[in-house]
């Protein structure tokens, strides 16, 4: 009996693993029916719809960034302060002392990645015409992921707290007070006032809400932290859970009728 | 004197490195040429060139002492010539000649050795244009170099898919099955698929260390409030956004037009009511959805992003790719409204302003007199327009869709084409806002 053999005839190994190695083909089909995280796919799949030159990769690579980022953002919350006074240093500090620094430029990396690929998924999905019936809704909660990983790198985006940082968010929540009716900048927002007294002001608007505050501050490092760390997140990780799902439920990854 | 005073012999060996790249990939093309026994001449037209690469990869590499002696740069003839046309009127124009192009010449692009020649032509541009000190500085941006990499993966992806398409709209054409639907068997997903995801998970990986160790994350000045950077720009992803601020106000630009571009995408399977092209590449199939999906991805989004970035410096002025940004650099601004130009241009009278004591309504009824003609054709276009298309050029749709469905089909489109439709109207006539209201920040 080799150590293999030993090992994975043990007790610990068989109550971990619930099944035999996937040696053989009635083991391959129970491998993918009993483990949590194969569980995710079919046990067989069309020959052309998993070919490369026809999926591209991109929404399994998006997913894959997408735990690259969760991994290595969690590192990263370990080490930094989102304050006024600790945001910036801690970042360079990661750039020059810190062990496993480069920890935030394998997030930084992967999240442009992820916003490129993310396009690319849905690029590829629409040039197959997967959005058809019955992946239509599949295709709506694919929108609002991708609107959520835009959400996830804008928020991120601040956090270093350097000039390249406020400023970007400065440009891009400037956006906001434009809101018709509920930015103080916006088309109607005037319209909104009770006897006389402006409901809409830069202290109440839509910008104010996003910044927590009439600028880009203390206020709204807290609030891009949160929304960045925990919020996004968490909404994110359910979609993905229905976007699965529903590519399960809608029969599969897309192939000619 | 030398001009270009900071190319290092770092910066030339880099250049070199990307000479030897290219030299590897024509080493290997000339190896497949060979194997696939094209004709002497061509091979050995190949072979020629891929030593050539290797030459001048080596001599970059390892000419250490005076390496400008056998550096090649790009000519400044050329240099000043795109420089010239560096207005977003040609940009614009050029992107959409491109995409007219490719979609006319695909056939031809999809051929293995055009689009090899094509890449290499990309890569040949980028090793020449690196000589060039003001294209190494907006291109070799820590942030902007993922956005040169998207250009080549569009780029790729999108050749790509016409290679399948095309295929299969030859295949169809001739009553063949589709490619998808050939030798299309069953196979187990352990280990084919499972397989392929843990490839690409550890290539992926290894490629994020690799791209980390080599390029740090920036990291600029801290955070000053009172320091405004010139230009100000917002994350890359967002800079087609920016770039719509040119032609509208941030109201428009920044809220109503994101948001129905993604009302637009959701809506996109509700009201793509053709059952072909489902689960397999094609394009004669469904070209109305893919030219128009096409125009938004890659003239307007891709092609927005990649002026926003490389083409946009201070002040938000235009710069060709070897200017240098010049902060002091005036652009001519003397864009008219609508309104001016029906009133004091046309009929040659004042604006209509209110007397001072004039009542809330009074003042509502000038401010409306004086917009009328924009407002009436804002109304025209986005009311009365699509009914005028349900007759004519959407006649088809309009029956297949129904009412509710057609009137969101058509104002998704038309709302697509307002940017394309202003950008026009700023070039040709420097036409500001086609309604001015700044009283109620209603500009348009």
């Amino acid at each position: 009996m080799t150590i293999g053999e030993y090992i994975r005839d043990s007790q610990i190994w068989k109550s971990i693993f619930r099944h035999p190695a996937p040696h053989d083909r009635r083991n391959r089909v129970v491998v993918m029916l009993t483990n949590f995280f194969l569980h995710l796919h079919p046990v067989s799949i069309k020959k052309q719809g998993i070919a490369l030159s026809y999926t591209w990769c991109m929404g399994g690579i998006t997913f894959f960034l997408f735990l690259v980022e969760a991994v290595t953002g969690v590192l990263l919350m370990f080490y930094y302060l989102p304050t006024l006074e600790h945001a910036f240093n801690d970042i360079l500090a990661l750039r020059d002392v810190t062990t496993l620094g480069i920890m935030r430029e394998i997030h930084r990396w992967g999240a442009h990645s992820m916003v490129i690929t993310v396009w690319l998924h849905m690029y590829r999905v629409f040039l197959t015409g997967s959005y058809k019936p019955p992946r239509e809704f599949n295709w709506v909660i694919g929108v609002l992921l991708l609107v959520l990983t835009l959400l996830l790198s804008f928020t991120g985006y601040l956090l270093p707290w350097d000039q390249l940082a406020i400023w970007a968010i400065t440009v891009g929540s400037n956006m906001a007070r434009a809101t018709p009716f509920l930015g103080h900048e916006g088309p109607g927002a005037q319209l909104l006032n009770l006897g006389g007294y402006d409901l809409i002001t830069n202290a109440s608007d839509a910008r104010f809400i996003l910044l927590g505050g009439r600028f880009v501050g203390e206020a709204t490092l807290n609030r891009f932290y949160i929304l960045h760390c925990v919020a996004i997140p968490l909404v994110v990780s359910l979609l993905i859970a229905i976007h699965f799902w529903r590519v399960r439920k809608d029969g599969g990854i897309s192939q000619p009728l | 004197m030398n001009p270009h005073p900071d190319l290092t012999s770092e910066v030339i060996r880099g250049i070199g490195w990307l000479y030897l790249l290219l030299f590897a990939m024509n080493a290997f093309w000339t190896a497949l040429a060979f194997k696939k026994k094209a004709s002497l001449s061509s091979v050995a037209a190949w072979a020629i060139y891929t030593a050539i690469l290797g030459m001048v990869g080596i001599a970059h590499v390892t000419g250490g002492a005076q390496p400008e002696h056998f550096l090649i740069r790009m000519p400044e003839w050329f240099k000043s010539i795109i420089d010239a046309g560096a207005k977003p009127e040609i940009y614009f124009t050029l992107s959409l000649l491109l995409f007219c192009a490719v979609i006319w010449l695909r056939e031809t692009l999809v051929k293995p050795t055009v689009a090899w020649v094509v890449l290499n032509g990309m890569i040949l541009f980028m090793a020449l244009s690196m000589t060039d000190y003001d294209f190494r500085q907006i291109v070799g941006k820590p942030d902007n170099v993922p956005i040169v990499a998207m250009l080549f993966i569009v780029a790729f992806f999108t050749w790509l898919y016409f290679k399948r398409a095309v295929d299969n709209d030859q295949r169809i054409a001739a009553g063949r099955p589709l490619f998808e639907q050939e030798d299309n068997d069953k196979v187990l997903v352990w280990p084919d698929l499972v397989y392929t995801e843990m490839i690409c998970m550890v290539i992926l990986t290894a490629v994020l260390v690799l791209w980390g160790t080599v390029l740090q994350a920036p990291l600029e000045e801290p955070a000053s409030a009172s320091r405004t950077p010139n230009p100000s720009k917002a994350p890359w992803y967002f800079l087609g956004l920016q770039e719509m601020l040119v032609y509208y106000d941030p109201w428009m630009a920044g809220v109503v037009l994101p948001s129905v571009i993604l009302v637009g995408l959701m809506a996109l399977p509700y009201i793509d009511f053709n059952k072909k092209g489902n689960g397999y590449y094609t394009f004669n199939e469904r070209k109305f959805s893919i030219l128009t999906f096409m125009f938004g991805f890659l003239p307007l989004w891709i092609g927005l992003i990649i002026l926003g970035t490389f083409l946009r410096g201070p002040n938000w002025n235009f710069f060709g790719i070897y200017e240098f940004w010049d902060v002091h650099k005036l652009e001519v601004l003397n864009n008219v409204n609508l309104s001016e130009m029906v009133w004091v241009n046309q009929l040659q009278q004042p604006l209509p302003v209110a007397p001072a004591d004039a009542g809330i309504w009074t003042k509502i009824g000038y401010i409306l007199l004086r917009e009328s003609v924009g407002l009436v054709a804002v109304v025209l276009y986005l009311g009365v327009l699509p009914m005028v298309m349900a007759m004519t050029v959407f006649r088809k749709f309009f029956m297949r869709m129904g009412f509710l469905r057609y009137m969101v089909f058509a104002n998704l489109v038309l709302f697509m084409a307002c940017l394309p439709i202003k950008m026009v109207l700023r070039w040709s006539l420097n036409l500001k806002y086609i309604v001015a209201i700044p009283e109620w920040f209603f500009n348009i």
